[in-house]
């Protein structure tokens, strides 16, 4: 299975009360569990359910993630960026892995 | 009789490369039929707990006509909304995405890709911070579904 590959586009500078615009997508299969193998056989369920992002403790957004979300789940969202801090994000996978990616953005 | 010689070649030979196109699509699988209606309504009640939902206040964008029904780029907006419900309306199980603002969202809007199983109506359900509910919808026609298999 390929590795799980999250990638985030946040600046890395920003001023204090800006809006920025924040891009996330992870590499992931997003097995609908809709799907079919060769023998007939439904291909089990396995997507990212979940998806958070919080900055310093404070939640920006949190998505509840169904299979009609396409493979490699792509989310953007703008955020109100309060001062320095580190954006937290986490996917979570139905066999219960929670993939976290951190960035920092730092107000001059 | 060299010149009609060759004629009769070129025409040999036009007629064997004619159709080179095979079987590039052999592997695509056959797409399912399933009911026409689905749980969206349900999702949609579970969503905003019964309450009637009045049309505006919530945009829901996406292509007029989508190639390829596996990746529809879909991005919804909605001025003070609290969270936003996506269902697709023709797709085996409706639900898309539940997204909910938290403090420091900037403006209450997404934007993501999905799957559309062919064409058919995308509906955003946005629950308002005063506890009402906004509702939109927009038809996507999709030319290749995003196959279950």
């Amino acid at each position: 299975m390929a590795a799980v590959k999250p990638r985030v586009k946040v600046p890395s500078k920003a001023s204090a009360g800006e809006t920025i615009t924040v891009k996330t997508l992870i590499s992931h299969p997003m097995e609908s569990g809709q799907r079919k193998d060769k023998e007939g056989n439904v291909i089990p369920r396995k997507i990212i359910n979940t998806f958070a992002a919080t900055f310093e403790g404070e939640e920006v957004i949190r998505i509840k993630v169904e299979p009609a979300v396409s493979a490699n789940p792509y989310f953007e969202f703008d955020m109100k960026v309060p001062g320095t801090g580190t954006l937290a994000f986490a996917w979570t996978d139905d066999d219960g892995t929670v993939y976290t990616e951190d960035k920092k953005i730092e107000v001059a | 009789m060299t010149g009609e010689r060759e004629t009769d070649m070129n025409l040999t030979r036009r007629g064997a490369i004619a159709l080179a196109f095979g079987a590039g699509a052999a592997t695509m699988l056959p797409l399912r039929t399933w009911a026409a209606t689905n749980n969206a309504e349900e999702l949609i009640a579970a969503f905003t707990g019964g309450a009637a939902t009045k049309d505006g206040g919530v945009a829901i964008g996406a292509p007029e006509i989508a190639e390829n029904g596996n990746t529809v780029p879909v991005d919804v907006s909605a001025e003070g909304a609290t969270a936003i419900l996506i269902v697709a309306a023709g797709n085996p199980n409706a639900g898309v995405a539940e997204i909910s603002f938290g403090p420091l969202a900037a403006r209450s809007a997404a934007a993501t890709r999905v799957r559309l199983a062919g064409t058919q109506d995308l509906v955003a359900v946005a629950r308002m911070a005063d506890g009402s509910y906004a509702r939109a919808s927009r038809n996507v026609k999709v030319t290749i579904g995003g196959c279950g298999g």
